[in-house]
């Protein structure tokens, strides 16, 4: 036991020792989370686009009134004829035209129907199709108020309520998952780096030949870590609270068990990449690339795992942060409790046993 | 000249003899692309839908075939209680519960108005819009169809007509979003392997002494750069066309433009990104300080980039931000080259503010890397 404290003593020199790497590892994860909070929005705002309007009368002005009144839409040019779209569209900077036939008024009411068109630039495709959808229900609410003024007899009318974000906020879906992405990277990272850069200088030698046993020294090296990462984890759970005004809903001691249950698998993954890699750079790229972007776009983070082709949902269910991800948000934001959430929390702890006993298996006491 | 041809020798050498690391470098980056291309989908298929009729009239049940039948919505159960489906709903299986109630159908034919729930998990704030935006449509379908049931025809006539709205879909008709992702996540692999490679390679150096035999050389700092420069802007050049041609083969991405022009710029910005990485390598001591400040430093462009997210959407100052950051300008410049088959007047700033930034990227890291150990 006083081998293992002297060691984990060791650990934390070295820790405090680098002290730039210390300030990185603290200081970086409360800018992204910042940055993440504030700047990355998923919905459609300041969409900049062109009208042509052939037709220039009451209606079809009211109708731009309310798509540039809607927030969503910014009118960059109007724009005189149909041959201007392709160069505007090439620029890159317009991603809708919205054109009005001629006597659209007239036609509207004398022949019951009249014609307008939406040209979006689909080289995004996911916001093509948004903004498109939003002009059309802008265009149907404007067609349904001239309709109700004049006594439908019959009418339904929805009551929409948004559950849990009433005011959409995009830091409610992304800050439980810029907090997953940081702890898994800086905890995978960290370990994997550190063992494997003993190895590469030579020093794990020296360790091997000690009287400590293999899983004292993962232990060792292991537990700096968890308590970094525990510090990163509070410092961007009370940001979170007090910065972007997440909701607590849940239990709070349940989120901290689930945080250090995440904690301790993204370590325990970062010892299984050390113990596959020979040096810092393989391990760096293992982590950083296996690891970087699954932990985007496979979790949840960003994109819903439900549009995704079945082999790749698949795939998911192998992702760790995509359980920690669900856990966070469950608890944060809709205030369940284990009930709900024990097969993502069973996930998190076969995964923390898989990964523990694979990497036992793997170390080898022996250099070469 | 001859110098800088002996450092590149070195140095491709030191690459290829590091058996471990070239599968790091030429297979993971293709697997990557292959897998992870068909991940960023927004297209919402099947939303999840509770239906809790609590009228069950003729008129309810209209409208809910209606729901039924819409290719967005799967109806994975119907429930008597509110208390119920909110509780699935915690349980995320559920986005969207309608609630018909009790007296709908009566209330519409005695007061001429009634009204439904829709409840909306909103966490995700863009698919609740769509949610939103796609159950809004079959309900106001469905009240024009009443209306015409009615034998109001009269009054449908009557009333201020319809206006036919036709859209159509630039660049990319069938909305195929590999189109969009291919370029994307390629410019962010190539990115993460030339700019970690080239700065931690020079750490490396650093870290094991060796950079110490390397300063006391008659060799320039400019051409010690340049040679650590070169060998990695060969190789995401390469994995840039290779990747291209995968994409080409496998998603069937459009190339409408000029290669040429897409190469040229890829230089320019590749220039650029290592051209940070080396000054990144110069400001620290280790390779793990190294590692760190380029994650974060990339992780913080390519989320920024758009590439994910819609760039018009962040606010001014970040989109400002942006004006630093290489990663935006060729996520940009990429596609509007390969799906709009931009050409160079089209994308001529563009060209100027990755210049500048390849310029200076380049001349700091050379003015802060000093000779002495």
């Amino acid at each position: 036991m006083k081998a293992f404290l002297g060691f984990v003593k060791k650990e934390f020199i070295h820790i405090f020792r680098d002290f730039r790497t210390l300030i990185i590892l603290i200081g970086l994860p409360v800018a992204q989370i910042l940055t993440f909070g504030y700047i990355i929005r998923n919905e459609i705002q300041d969409v900049k686009i062109a009208i042509l309007d052939e037709s220039k009368d009451p209606v079809t002005r009211e109708i731009t009134n309310r798509l540039l009144a809607s927030g969503f839409f910014q009118l960059e040019e109007y724009i005189s004829s149909p041959d201007a779209v392709e160069s505007i569209f090439r620029k890159g900077k317009i991603r809708e035209v919205v054109v009005f036939e001629d006597r659209f008024a007239e036609k509207l009411e004398r022949e019951g129907v009249s014609h307008m068109q939406i040209l979006a630039d689909a080289s995004d495709p996911n916001s093509a199709k948004m903004i498109v959808t939003y002009t059309q229900g802008i265009v149907s609410t404007y067609l349904s108020e001239l309709k109700r003024h004049s006594k439908m007899p019959m009418i339904i009318e929805p009551r929409v309520r948004m559950m849990y974000n009433p005011d959409l906020k995009s830091a409610f879906m992304f800050v439980p998952g810029t907090m997953a992405m940081i702890l898994m990277l800086v905890s995978a990272m960290m370990t994997s780096i550190s063992i494997a850069r003993e190895k590469e200088t030579g020093t794990m030698e020296a360790i091997l030949v000690s009287p400590l046993r293999p899983i004292q020294i993962i232990a060792g090296k292991v537990t700096p870590y968890i308590l970094l990462s525990c510090i990163n984890a509070i410092v961007i759970l009370l940001m979170g609270y007090f910065v972007f005004k997440l909701p607590i809903q849940g239990s709070i001691l349940l989120l901290f068990a689930e945080t250090i249950l995440f904690i301790s698998l993204a370590l325990a993954l970062g010892i299984m990449i050390s113990t596959v890699s020979k040096n810092q750079q393989v391990a760096m790229f293992i982590s950083a690339f296996a690891l970087m972007l699954p932990t985007i776009l496979l979790s949840g983070f960003i994109f819903p795992i439900e549009n995704m082709p079945r082999i790749l949902q698949w795939l998911c269910y192998i992702i760790p942060p995509k359980y920690y991800i669900i856990t966070i948000r469950s608890i944060m934001l809709k205030g369940t409790g284990l009930a709900e959430i024990w097969p993502e929390t069973v996930m998190m702890l076969s995964m923390l046993v898989v990964f523990i006993s694979v990497s036992a298996a793997r170390f080898k006491v022996r250099l070469q | 000249m001859r110098t800088i041809g002996i450092i590149l020798r070195k140095e491709f050498r030191q690459i290829f003899r590091n058996r471990t690391m070239l599968p790091v470098i030429f297979i993971l980056p293709f697997v990557q692309l292959i897998i992870l291309v068909n991940a960023a989908t927004m297209d919402m298929k099947h939303i999840k839908m509770i239906l809790v009729d609590l009228d069950i009239s003729s008129v309810s049940r209209q409208l809910s075939d209606k729901f039924i039948h819409s290719p967005f919505f799967s109806i994975v159960g119907s429930d008597f209680s509110t208390a119920e489906s909110e509780e699935k709903m915690l349980k995320n299986e559920a986005d969207l519960i309608v609630v018909i109630p009790e007296g709908f159908e009566k209330k519409l034919f005695r007061n001429g108005f009634s009204t439904l729930q829709l409840q909306i998990d909103a966490i995700n704030g863009m698919t609740a819009g769509l949610i939103h935006a796609y159950s809004s449509q079959i309900i106001s379908g469905f009240n024009v169809e009443l209306l015409a049931s009615a034998g109001t025809n009269a009054l449908v006539n009557n009333l201020p007509g319809n206006v036919a709205i036709e859209y159509s879909f630039w660049y990319n008709k069938e909305l195929k979003f590999k189109y969009y992702m291919v370029p994307g996540i390629l410019v962010i692999l190539l990115t993460l392997v030339g700019m970690f490679l080239a700065s931690l390679n020079l750490v490396r150096e650093k870290e094991l002494g060796t950079i110490e035999q390397i300063n006391v050389t008659p060799i320039r700092k400019f051409q010690f750069l340049m040679g650590k420069l070169i060998p990695f802007w060969v190789i995401a050049l390469f994995e840039l066309a290779f990747g291209l041609w995968l994409g080409r083969l496998l998603f069937d991405i459009p190339i409408e433009g000029n290669l040429l022009l897409l190469f040229t710029f890829a230089g320019v910005y590749l220039i650029a990104i290592l051209g940070m990485g080396l000054l990144i390598s110069t400001l620290s001591q280790t390779q793990q300080q190294a590692m760190f400040l380029n994650f974060f430093i990339l992780i913080t462009f390519v989320l920024m980039s758009g590439i994910f997210t819609p760039a018009e959407s962040m606010p001014r100052w970040a989109q400002q931000l942006n004006l630093i950051n290489p990663l935006a300008y060729f996520m940009r410049v990429i596609r509007m080259i390969l799906l709009k088959g931009s050409g160079f007047g089209d994308i001529r700033s563009d060209f100027l503010g990755i210049s500048i930034i390849a310029i200076i990227a380049f001349s700091l890291s050379i003015w802060r890397y000093r000779k002495i150990a």
